[in-house]
């Protein structure tokens, strides 16, 4: 595999790992505070539509940024009510959320741009090159000419790390997740706690989505998200619930699809679909074999034990 | 288990048709002609309800597992990988039984299927049993890897032969389910869907094992306490999941498509979800809100081709019913979430 390959592999591995990145590092909070979010996908789906709409409409993908952390958030808001305040099942609610922003985005999509199909591409934000760095072969251009979003998400794997792990919010976030009950007779207020969590995921899938339509692929295309949301899932589980782990399982998500992108380029003799289904194989044999109850927060998918009661 | 009150039903049906309503003035069209296009659409002729069962068919029986699991207080997501290893099983199956006479043939194909999609499951609930995987992680990434071997096979090794389409051969027509009411879709596997809408219904409600599922479901600690042998029957309950979704793969296959290809489901197993929620887990409810569905499924072509409303619609209609069902419903059973 020649040089020029290689780093166009290793550019667009590093492109597909952001979004995912983005999305995981919200649900490995939000996890972490006890709430799981199978509407992930949705909130997307919806932050990549809101991003699109608004950067087409204003011509700046900063406003389309914006707007789509704005509908991630709405969703988010949603079904933070219903889960953490009314103590509704997750799973139902995450479900109904995939299913809203899907038709949301679907309808109004085509009643905005038309169903000719017709490509329609928004001003990117434009990539920052980092002098230097950016001119090393190989890595340089896939790590040091990102657009500020992809820097935000890298740097973010060291603040999470930081707040989970080394503040007193995080550590009131993790004893939510650990064990409600324990911790609000500690005087946390967790329903306060797991509303910010839940708030914090859905921004970042914001962003996650704006960063598949204003960076990625500078147009939004009806289920766009293709899975992702289900994929910063998995992220977070084969990371182990930290952000170290969910940087590396990131990395090698998008590489696995970036490969199936390159795959005849590289002239491999191994089906494309190897690498299709290769992490998500990979995620279920790490569980095998690393048992997954050990990482995984106590109190996930509990609504809220006020008084210890379910 | 509460059931909705009349009352709840209406407004959250109330407000998911509002809502879909607001959407569809947003795009710029009458929201009356688009529901009258699209429960024309399905009611309207002989072929709209045809469609209805056709759609209904791989609903309900996909639901009918959902809800086993659910009931359970297994949160099986993966019945859409399961529903695509049992189209698999009886793609791969059917065109090396054309020596065997029809009605036996028939059923070892569903039975295939069937053992294909309980497989599937069982790799999860095996994960669950001895290692604590969580099934809703496992069941997801079984999705994935569904559609990255359907892919894989229906480009490989079982491509049909001599042609150029990425699509398996044929189901042997002396195999294939009958179609009830030509040139209509309707056939024969909606009523194996309604049987077997009978049997969970008599599983779940009059036997010993649906009272421990439920009991397991409700309370496993308190089930385990009571002698259930709790981790016995999440497994029971999940491989009887994955059983039906995957019976339904393989009904799809031999009633509807006749072939595997890639596009294969068009997200069956997951709105399927949607339907067993509605339906409240209970298999009566399952079976009403899987008609319901499958009138939105069936309308929504004839909505999109004449009020120029993409058929994606019918997904807000979906969420919307079951948001509001859930906010109305406050901290009912179904508010339990995955505690184990």
């Amino acid at each position: 595999m020649s040089e020029a390959v290689l780093a166009s592999l290793l550019q667009s591995a590093v492109n597909m790992a952001v979004p995912l990145l983005l999305a995981a590092l919200g649900e490995l909070v939000s996890e972490r505070a006890g709430v799981i979010n199978i509407g992930i996908e949705g909130k997307l789906l919806a932050g990549a539509f809101a991003a699109m709409s608004v950067a087409y409409v204003t011509g700046c993908p900063w406003a389309g940024v914006a707007a789509a952390t704005a509908a991630a958030a709405a969703l988010a808001a949603v079904a933070a009510y219903l889960t953490v305040v009314q103590g509704a099942n997750q799973i139902v609610v995450g479900t109904a959320i995939n299913l809203l922003a899907a038709g949301l985005t679907g309808v109004l999509y085509r009643a905005q741009f038309g169903v000719t199909g017709a490509a329609l591409t928004v001003s990117g934000l434009a990539p920052l090159r980092v002098p230097v760095l950016a001119d090393v072969p190989v890595v340089g251009a896939a790590f040091f000419e990102q657009t500020w979003l992809g820097y935000a998400a890298f740097a973010l794997v060291p603040v999470v790390s930081w707040f989970l792990f080394s503040s007193v919010p995080g550590l009131r976030v993790r004893a939510v997740g650990e064990d409600p009950a324990a911790a609000e007779a500690e005087g946390v207020a967790v329903e306060r706690t797991r509303l910010g969590a839940v708030m914090f995921c859905g921004v970042l899938s914001g962003l996650a989505g704006a960063y598949l339509a204003v960076v990625y692929a500078r147009t939004f295309i009806e289920g766009m998200s293709a899975g992702r949301g289900f994929v910063a899932l998995a992220i977070v589980v084969f990371g182990r619930w930290m952000p170290s782990g969910v940087l590396a399982g990131a990395l090698l998500f998008g590489l696995a699809t970036a490969i199936q992108f390159h795959f005849q380029a590289m002239g491999l003799a191994i089906p494309y679909q190897f690498f299709l289904v290769l992490p998500y194989g990979l995620t279920l044999l790490i569980l095998a074999l690393v048992s997954g109850r050990a990482a995984a927060p106590a109190a996930l998918g509990v609504p809220r034990a006020r008084g210890g009661q379910l | 288990m509460r059931i909705p009150s009349g009352l709840q039903w209406a407004v959250a049906l109330a407000a998911a048709f509002a809502a879909s309503g607001a959407v569809v003035l947003l795009a710029g069209r009458n929201p009356l002609g688009v529901y009258r296009a699209l429960f024309e659409g399905a009611l309207g002729s002989t072929a709209g309800l045809a469609e209805v069962g056709v759609k209904g068919c791989p609903l309900l029986l996909c639901a009918l597992g959902i809800a086993v699991a659910f009931r359970t207080g297994v949160w099986n997501i993966g019945a859409e990988g399961q529903f695509l290893f049992g189209a698999l099983a009886a793609a791969w199956v059917a065109p090396h039984l054309t020596a065997v006479p029809p009605l036996p043939g028939a059923g070892v194909v569903l039975a295939a299927a069937a053992a294909a999609g309980a497989g599937s499951a069982g790799v999860a609930a095996l994960l669950k049993q001895h290692r604590g995987v969580s099934e809703v992680i496992s069941t997801i990434m079984l999705n994935f890897i569904a559609l990255g071997v359907v892919s894989y096979l229906v480009q490989g090794p079982l491509m049909e032969a001599g042609g150029s389409y990425p699509q398996t051969d044929p189901v042997p027509e002396a195999l294939r389910l009958r179609r009830l009411l030509p040139p209509t879709r309707l056939h024969s596997g909606v009523a194996l869907a309604l049987v077997a809408a009978v049997g969970v219904g008599f599983l779940l409600l009059r036997t010993r094992f649906g009272f421990a599922a439920k009991a397991v479901g409700a309370n496993p600690r308190a089930a385990a306490l009571a002698g259930f042998p709790v981790a016995r029957i999440r497994t029971a309950a999940l491989v009887l999941s994955g059983a039906l979704a995957g019976f339904a793969g393989g009904v799809e296959l031999s009633a509807v498509t006749y072939r595997l290809y890639e596009r294969f489901s068009p997200g069956y197993g997951f709105t399927a979800i949607a339907v067993a929620l509605l339906g409240r887990l209970h298999p009566a409810g399952v079976a009403a809100a899987a008609i319901f569905f499958a009138v939105l499924e069936a309308g929504s072509d004839t909505m999109q081709r004449t009020a120029g409303i993409p058929s994606v619609l019918v997904s807000v209609v979906q969420g919307t019913v079951i948001l509001v069902l859930v906010g109305l419903e406050r901290r009912e059973w179904l508010a339990r979430g995955m505690a184990q």
